[in-house]
């Protein structure tokens, strides 16, 4: 009974500690003087534009990264190929590698003298969009994976001996048994391009009106002292982030349920 | 009529099917015997399509196949763990093959409607694999499977994963199903009692190759070799001749040609008793009685009874 207690004390109090007070320490700060200036701070026109940025980066990161991620995952668990493992290793390197590091990279190789330097692709948006879809890579196809393993081959040999083409297959048959796991990849990919700060940091330049994602304005109104823009950015982030799981949420239908 | 020719099969190191040929009469029902790693799986898998063999050639009446894809070979495949679609109700299970062909939606219902008054789940078409028993599902499978009209029907150990009663139902009720459909059917099985129970001809299988191929009855009279024979039934080896254990006869008094044995257990199987024996020799056998033989003989634990087998077969190596 006491055991049981303090697990859930443990638990609980570890998530409000940690995760639910400085969240809701930045919701009181930004509302704290009303709505009006938190609303006045994310419509000037920086702001907008970050805002613009940021969508703009997800908007390309998420589907790109869904397409490939769903690809591979098949690549991966369907298709034994030579150097399959090393394929799947390599997935997961956005999870290893430290942001900055991505930027780093993607800068020496697009940057002034690199390899590929000198089209418009760093301290531009091209460059920022390949930083976010890197970071953001792994997490459609870690969610596809072991749902297409779980799943099997046998229903898809099943379709294929009544007639059904690999396209057939995958529409009637992979498709809809993977697309909640892909759509909870979306989720992760969508919460990690939208937030995605470092690798874009280091390419973009970080011109204010031009490469400033949301990310980035939010450090920007912080270091010039805007106490309140900072806090109703980050605010702001903090909501789309939650709309994504709510719109994901809504768009499951009961029969997966049962 | 299915036609396979010296088919090789390899998986790594390990050799499936080692060049076997088999022929499967049109409108037959041959059952594919053998214990598990014999490769009658595998053969039924290259018939289908769904393993492409090393060597050797599938023809399907009078078609060299062995190239084409399952998609185009017009085979019925049923699995063991039935693949059902899940996210599907049993009634789009079952239209699977004809949606994917476009035939006109009146057909459709037609077809599905009849295949599910055949399988007995006419109440059931709107439910999804989930909320049906394991009998139910495959019954489902096997109509999905008919739904095409396929030139032969392929059946992977079907009722593997069922309980025995359902079992010996489904089996029966696919032996019936065949009298009506005459489809060309291919069966793999492990239990020889399924396998003598619902086909015309037996194919045993061993180690990637055929030991024999007969019909049920002549495949227990008289098997090719020591594997069918111990295969098929119950068999006891005395030196080198296999005895069935109903061929061993129990007096109460030796006559000659009877040798001392004392009896070790009673099992009483309903109308059949298994006597297990030890001969004064330490050769242990067993045989099988009827319960009023048993009763006739008094038969005890521990009793000195005399015995003789009233058949016996030897093979020539």
């Amino acid at each position: 009974m006491i055991g049981r207690y303090a697990v859930r004390f443990a638990s609980l109090g570890y998530l409000a500690v940690l995760l639910v007070a400085p969240v809701g320490y930045v919701f009181w700060k930004t509302f704290q003087h009303g709505f009006g200036p938190a609303w006045d701070a994310v419509t000037t026109p920086d702001a907008v534009h970050a805002l613009k940025v940021t969508l703009i980066l997800t908007a390309i990161a998420v589907p790109a990264n869904t397409i490939f991620g769903v690809l591979s995952a098949l690549a991966i668990v369907r298709h034994r190929f030579p150097g399959a493992g090393i394929f799947n290793a390599v997935v997961d390197l956005p999870l290893a590698l430290s942001p900055v590091v991505v930027g780093l990279a993607l800068l020496l190789l697009y940057g002034r003298g690199g390899w590929l330097g000198g089209h418009g692709i760093a301290f531009a948006l091209p460059g920022m969009v390949l930083a976010t879809i890197f970071v953001s890579l792994p997490f459609v196809v870690r969610e596809v994976v072991p749902v297409l393993r779980e799943i099997g081959t046998e229903q898809e040999q099943a379709a294929a001996t009544l007639g059904a083409s690999w396209l057939q297959t995958f529409r009637r048959v992979t498709w809809p048994a993977i697309r909640w796991a892909t759509a909870y990849g979306v989720v992760l990919t969508t919460a990690r391009a939208l937030g995605e700060f470092g690798a874009v940091s280091v390419i973009s330049g970080r011109l204010t009106g031009e490469t400033e994602s949301m990310t980035l304005y939010v450090q920007d109104r912080y270091r010039s002292f805007d106490d309140v823009g900072a806090y109703a950015s980050s605010v702001l982030l903090a909501l789309l982030a939650v709309l994504t799981l709510i719109v994901m949420t809504r768009l499951r239908p009961k029969e997966e349920t049962q | 009529m299915i036609e396979a020719r010296a088919i090789v099969k390899r998986f790594g190191d390990f050799t499936a099917l080692d060049g076997v040929s088999v022929d499967v009469p049109t409108g037959s029902l041959t059952a594919l015997l053998g214990p598990s790693g014999s490769g009658k799986s595998t053969l039924l898998r290259v018939i289908a399509g769904l393993e492409r063999p090393d060597a050797g050639t599938v023809v399907l009446d009078g078609e060299d196949v062995t190239r084409r894809p399952p998609q185009s070979r017009g085979v019925g495949f049923v699995f063991q763990h039935y693949a059902a679609f899940k996210h599907m109700t049993v009634w789009s299970n079952v239209a699977f093959g004809l949606t994917i062909r476009r035939r006109p939606r009146a057909e459709i219902k037609q077809r599905v409607g009849e295949l599910l008054e055949l399988v007995q789940l006419s109440g059931l078409a709107k439910r999804y694999p989930a909320q049906l028993s394991g009998g139910q599902r495959q019954r489902m499978g096997l109509a999905r499977a008919l739904a095409v009209d396929p030139k032969v029907l392929l059946l992977d150990e079907p009722f593997g994963a069922l309980d025995a009663r359902v079992r010996k139902e489904l089996r029966l009720w696919l032996r019936r199903l065949h009298d009506e459909t005459h489809t060309t059917t291919v069966i793999v099985t492990h239990d020889q009692e399924e396998a003598m129970e619902v086909a015309d001809r037996v194919v045993v299988m061993n180690a990637g190759q055929i030991e024999q191929t007969a019909p049920p009855r002549e495949l227990y009279d008289s098997p090719a070799n020591e594997f069918v024979m111990s295969f098929v039934g119950p068999v006891n080896q005395v030196g080198d001749a296999y005895i069935r254990p109903h061929d061993v006869e129990l007096l109460l008094e030796p006559n000659g040609s009877t040798q001392e044995a004392m009896v070790q257990r009673l099992v009483h199987l309903g109308f059949e008793v298994r006597v297990d024996l030890v001969r004064d020799d330490g050769q242990t056998l067993s045989a099988q009685l009827t319960r009023e033989q048993v009763e006739a003989l008094e038969l005890q634990h521990g009793q000195i009874v005399y015995v003789r087998p009233t058949r016996q077969t030897v093979f020539a190596d």
